[in-house]
């Protein structure tokens, strides 16, 4: 039987968290469908279908799936899910959402932001905020898992020719509603899918003083983040926060900025290839994980560097 | 209205947790247990919205071994009115402590339950929503900023790149986030307060729910460590060194 992977996408364009989960889904084995729940999101299930190895988009088109409201996106799940042997999301704010609901509709015991495949039945996941790894293994009939981008290179985009299937919703479940959304504007990359990644942490000082961090971001094309402490502190918004709370990044450069390196902050990228950290604490735990550090401040570091990048 | 809080005791935030050496879990013994910050929140919610008039009972729930009552003395003691403990020695895995929480919903009729939107042990981050699709009840979860009226609740969710709001019925689930508030601290008076609350033990079977565990942990590792790099005296020659030995930019 075939293996279901649920898009993340905002109707348009797919988001490439749903390539890693794809990627995780060729660990298992078997066929992958995936499923496009939407509305007006042709363009998503478009580019689905062109996923290298996918055998099947599924595409459930509604209005009360428009946005993503777990009552409806767990509806739908579980209207097909005894067709799947495993059913997985990406560990997205929508996938850590709706999953817990389709595995207990479904009377099975989730597993949470596998970061490897060991088999079709056992799965490594981090716990502790990523101190220890366990390996489970899943005794329920149907494996419902959410996947940790992080843990999986990307599958290619295209190269793939999948049938589009249309796929009739359960109707609206009428519980909730959706009121409205605050998109944070950015013209940087996102997050969780950029190569660079700067952020900054309660050194800081203030939300003000996080503009220095721009010229740097800007020059390197790079996402900006943030620690929890710089998120308390109201520094910057939450989404910027990167950790065991937050967002878990892995990008081939990660700079922090007056981060001292809670094992909470630690959780959310230590897995990033560079990491490089100014502190002007020489004994910051972050140094322990940097690749290169500089022990200085910030304020003239900082500036110093965009200097030098643009040399 | 009657408000639901579930609470679990965790090792303390603080803690840098150590894997045993057999690789069958982390060292939980002569460890410091504390409540999940995120059900701190959770508690103090709820306690925010009896003073604001909508809530009229706070029940705190926590479901574990017997130490959790420490945990649910520490809600009594923020403020929750009475509390239940579903003794369990099981190794309770999230789908059980949701049905546990089902069967404790059924006893108690609350319009509202409040979790934390994830627990700092397992990092499973799945009860809420469980519970909710349990009861058929909707879920608002990683909440923001709760706003209640008599039939709803306005829920601001933080999600992936900004903020969502949702309107959902009640009875309803919530999970929290960081930014929802910050918990107060206990004060001694309300602690010995705390010890003549009413504290209820319940056990699994009692309930009708079978909490044997679905996943089986095969091993627990450390990972791989980090190494410390170098430290470099300048952004000269960090520059220097992301372009020619990591070769990053």
């Amino acid at each position: 039987m075939p293996v279901l992977v649920i898009a993340e996408h905002d109707h348009g364009t797919l988001k490439v968290a749903t390539l890693n989960t794809v990627a995780a889904a060729q660990k298992i084995g078997g066929e992958i469908h995936v499923l496009v729940a939407g509305h007006n999101a042709d363009g998503a299930a478009k580019a689905a279908s062109q996923i290298a190895g996918v055998a099947k988009v599924l595409n459930a088109e509604a209005p009360q799936l428009g946005e993503f409201l777990a009552e409806n996106v767990a509806a739908l799940v579980v209207s097909i899910a005894k067709n799947y042997t495993h059913i997985l999301a990406p560990a997205t704010s929508n996938g850590k959402d709706v999953t817990p609901r389709i595995a207990a509709l479904l009377d099975v015991q989730q597993i949470s932001e596998i970061i490897a495949v060991e088999s079709p039945e056992t799965f490594v996941r981090p716990i502790y905020a990523g101190n220890a790894l366990a390996t489970v293994k899943s005794k329920d009939a149907i494996k419902v898992i959410t996947v940790r981008s992080t843990g999986f290179d990307a599958v290619a985009a295209n190269g793939g020719n999948a049938a589009i299937e249309q796929l009739a919703p359960p109707a609206d479940s009428g519980l909730s509603s959706f009121v409205s959304r605050e998109v944070s504007k950015s013209e940087r990359p996102e997050l969780t899918a950029a190569k660079i990644v700067v952020s900054g942490g309660r050194g800081m000082g203030s939300g003000e003083n996080f503009k220095i961090l721009e010229p740097l971001a800007d020059k390197l094309n790079a996402a900006m983040g943030a620690s929890r402490a710089a998120v308390d502190a109201g520094f910057v918004p939450n989404d910027w926060q990167v950790g065991q709370t937050g967002k878990i990044v892995a990008p081939e450069l990660y700079v922090a900025v007056g981060i001292s390196g809670a094992i909470q902050h630690l959780a959310g990228m230590k897995d990033s290839r560079v990491i490089v950290a100014i502190n002007k604490d020489e004994e910051a735990p972050i140094f322990q994980v940097a690749d290169y550090g500089v022990v200085g401040d910030l304020f003239k570091i900082v500036p110093e560097l965009v200097e030098e990048l643009k040399k | 209205m009657k408000v639901l809080v579930s609470v679990k005791r965790v090792v303390d935030f603080n803690v840098k947790v150590r894997v045993k050496a057999d690789g069958t879990g982390v060292e939980t013994a002569n460890v410091k247990m504390s409540m999940n910050p995120f059900d701190e929140i959770a508690v103090e919610e709820a306690i925010r919205l009896k003073e604001a008039g909508v809530v009229t009972e706070i029940v705190a729930v926590s479901c574990g071994v017997q130490a959790c009552q420490e945990t649910l003395r520490t809600a009594l003691a923020i403020g929750a009115d009475r509390a239940i403990l579903v003794e369990s020695n099981e190794d309770l895995q999230p789908l059980a402590v949701a049905k546990l929480l089902k069967a404790v919903c059924a006893k108690e009729n609350p319009q509202l339950v409040i979790l934390g939107k994830q627990a700092i042990d397992d990092d499973s981050n799945q009860t809420g929503q469980m519970l909710a699709a349990l009861l058929g009840w909707p879920q608002a979860t990683f909440a923001s900023k709760i706003k209640m009226t008599r039939e709803k609740a306005e829920v601001t969710r933080e999600v992936d790149g900004g903020l969502e709001t949702i309107s959902v019925r009640l009875p309803a689930i919530v999970t929290t986030d960081l930014r929802l508030n910050e918990p107060r601290y206990v004060t001694l008076p309300n602690i010995m307060k705390a010890k003549k609350k009413t504290l209820e033990t319940l056990k699994p079977d009692a309930l009708g729910v079978d909490v044997a565990p679905r996943l089986q942990t095969l091993k627990v590792v450390e990972p791989a460590k980090r190494k410390a790099g170098v430290k470099v005296p300048d952004a000269k020659t960090l520059v220097d060194k992301l372009r020619n030995e990591a070769k990053v930019i």
